[in-house]
């Protein structure tokens, strides 16, 4: 199924007002909203942020990405315990994956040793997590289909043969 | 059986609470919006939750010292070293409850011979004036008014002060109204109480929200006073833990020791997954607090603003979630204001007579509820007052 055009325009702009997005669609102001609203509802939207560049935005926050071993449950598999890890406020994503380990999840913290303590007195705690590995952000090139290329973004010629 | 013969008279002769009876009225009817619940719409913040959740899988399930765990105690007292500015010696002078209520009752009981009276500042939660009865004690209010912003005038208390007074009750900010008392009237209240004698108890359940960017002061750090103060605080309001049930008390050794003997005799102890909850939230809750507090501050501005755009005077309130506007302007009384927005526009808002006599003429409203229902609410509000 080809993604909505609504869902799609808000998916790379979320500022549009109701009215430009009307416009950009050939829509009336109100359907747009009514959309919306019914994807807020469903959970089809989860929510609206800026994407920052964490140097300018968050100066000495960082990030780590850490494998995490689980032993699977009877009945939900690895639901339960990847719900209880998601639900920390330092989880800025989890997810189940394929391969040698079982959650990736991405941890934001103040300084290394903020993510360190999640990582040794809450994560590796509880009961079902065999192992975890923590891999720390040195540099961002993408985030959220934005490139991080401020230098290299060079200015188009006003008028091109 | 004749049942009235067999209900102790004291407690038979407590009335019923005025919430209780506007709170039967809203229950039945659908899609309410209520400004009428006491409690945080938030829910308690995750990693405090986990904590509970994981102190019962490690199956700590047991009673824990009396006066609750030393941990918790420790933290409190770091806590309280830090917020207040006062010191409490973790070992003697901290006592963990069930809630701020219980630790009210105990101090009340501890402290009361029968017939002693008990000072306190109206409007106020609904429990303070039958919890002095309950102990035995006589119930003695004083009235404040919107032109005070609800803070107790040192020359009000004077006027109530008899060789009977033993105990002055503090809440500041003050549930229902939201005043806060300023450095100057705490002084001279402070210096009343050492005057005659007097032991305070100060409910600082609303302590950390408070708003504009100013510090709160508790009573109990002001000199001469830690020695004749009984702080009671906890968990509720500003970790959003209501259902835990979780309070504590600081005070002197042998206050700590009278209060004790009773708690041990009726509670034991607090429950331990919510002390293991409690010292999460001293250790890692602040920023998640903060960010509540934010929440509650940008809501106290709409509200003030709107209530006074539609023509309810409001005065700013420096704590707590709740407003108080003056509903004088319509003719009604508060209970007939409060029922008749209800049946008119499906808006609950509690009646300001059930927090003492000096409520009547206005209205509380608790600010704690979604934005988006805040709007509606007042806007529905708006109408239903044109229609008078």
């Amino acid at each position: 199924m080809p993604t909505d055009p609504l869902l799609q325009l808000l998916r790379s702009k979320a500022r549009h007002t109701d009215a430009e997005l009307a416009e950009l669609l050939s829509l009336s102001p109100a359907q747009v909203q009514e959309r919306i609203a019914a994807w807020e509802k469903d959970g089809t939207i989860l929510g609206y942020q800026a994407v920052t560049d964490p140097e300018l935005a968050e100066a000495g926050n960082v990030s780590a990405f850490i494998e995490v071993k689980l032993t699977p449950e009877r009945g939900g598999g690895f639901d339960r315990l990847a719900m209880r890890i998601a639900r920390f406020d330092q989880v800025a994503s989890c997810y189940l994956a394929s391969g040698g380990y079982d959650l990736m999840v991405v941890v934001e913290g103040k300084d290394l040793r903020d993510v360190a303590r999640f990582v040794s007195e809450k994560l590796s705690t509880l009961d079902g997590v065999l192992s975890t590995a923590t891999h720390f952000r040195l540099k961002t090139y993408k985030e959220k289909g934005f490139l991080f290329d401020h230098e290299a973004r060079s200015e188009r010629l006003a008028v091109a043969p | 059986m004749d049942y009235s013969s067999k209900i102790a008279r004291h407690v038979a002769g407590i009335p019923r609470s005025g919430i209780r009876d506007f709170f039967e009225l809203v229950q039945g009817r659908e899609g309410v919006i209520s400004l009428g619940v006491g409690e945080p719409d938030f829910v308690t913040p995750w990693h405090i939750r986990e904590a509970a959740i994981y102190s019962l899988e490690k199956g700590q399930t047991t009673y824990t010292s009396n006066l609750g765990l030393l941990s918790l105690r420790k933290a409190i007292s770091r806590y309280v070293g830090g917020f207040f500015d006062v010191s409490y010696d973790a070992a003697t002078e901290v006592l963990v409850t069930v809630g701020v209520s219980e630790a009210i009752d105990l101090a009340l009981r501890a402290l009361l011979n029968p017939g002693e009276e008990v000072i306190y500042h109206e409007p106020c939660y609904v429990s303070y004036s039958p919890s002095i009865v309950m102990a035995y004690g006589k119930a003695v209010s004083v009235e404040t008014c919107k032109e005070d912003g609800f803070s107790l005038k040192p020359e009000k208390l004077a006027a109530a002060i008899t060789p009977q007074s033993r105990v002055l009750m503090l809440n500041f900010p003050t549930n229902p109204t939201g005043a806060v008392a300023s450095q100057e009237d705490l002084e001279g209240i402070a210096k009343l109480c050492i005057e005659h004698d007097l032991i305070v108890l100060t409910d600082e359940i609303y302590s950390e929200l408070r708003y504009d960017g100013v510090k709160h002061v508790s009573i109990a750090s002001l000199p001469g006073m830690k020695e004749r103060t009984i702080l009671l605080h906890g968990f509720s309001k500003a970790f959003a833990m209501t259902g835990f049930r979780l309070g504590y008390a600081c005070a002197p050794q042998p206050i700590i020791e009278a209060m004790m003997k009773i708690h041990q005799y009726s509670m034991l102890c607090a429950p331990i997954m919510s002390q293991n909850a409690a010292l999460e939230a001293l250790e890692n809750g602040t920023p998640a607090m903060l960010e509540m507090r934010e929440s509650y501050h940008h809501r106290r501005d709409f509200m003030v603003k709107r209530l006074n755009e539609i023509g309810l005077s409001c005065h700013t309130p420096g704590g707590a979630f709740y407003v108080f506007p003056d509903i004088r302007s319509t003719g009604l009384s508060s209970k007939e204001f409060a029922t008749r927005l209800l049946e008119a526009e499906n808006v609950a808002a509690v009646p300001g007579s059930a927090f003492g006599h000096s409520g009547e003429g206005f209205l509380r409203c608790c600010y704690a509820t979604a934005f988006d229902d805040l709007r509606v609410a007042m806007d529905k509000m708006e109408r239903f007052v044109g229609t008078l």
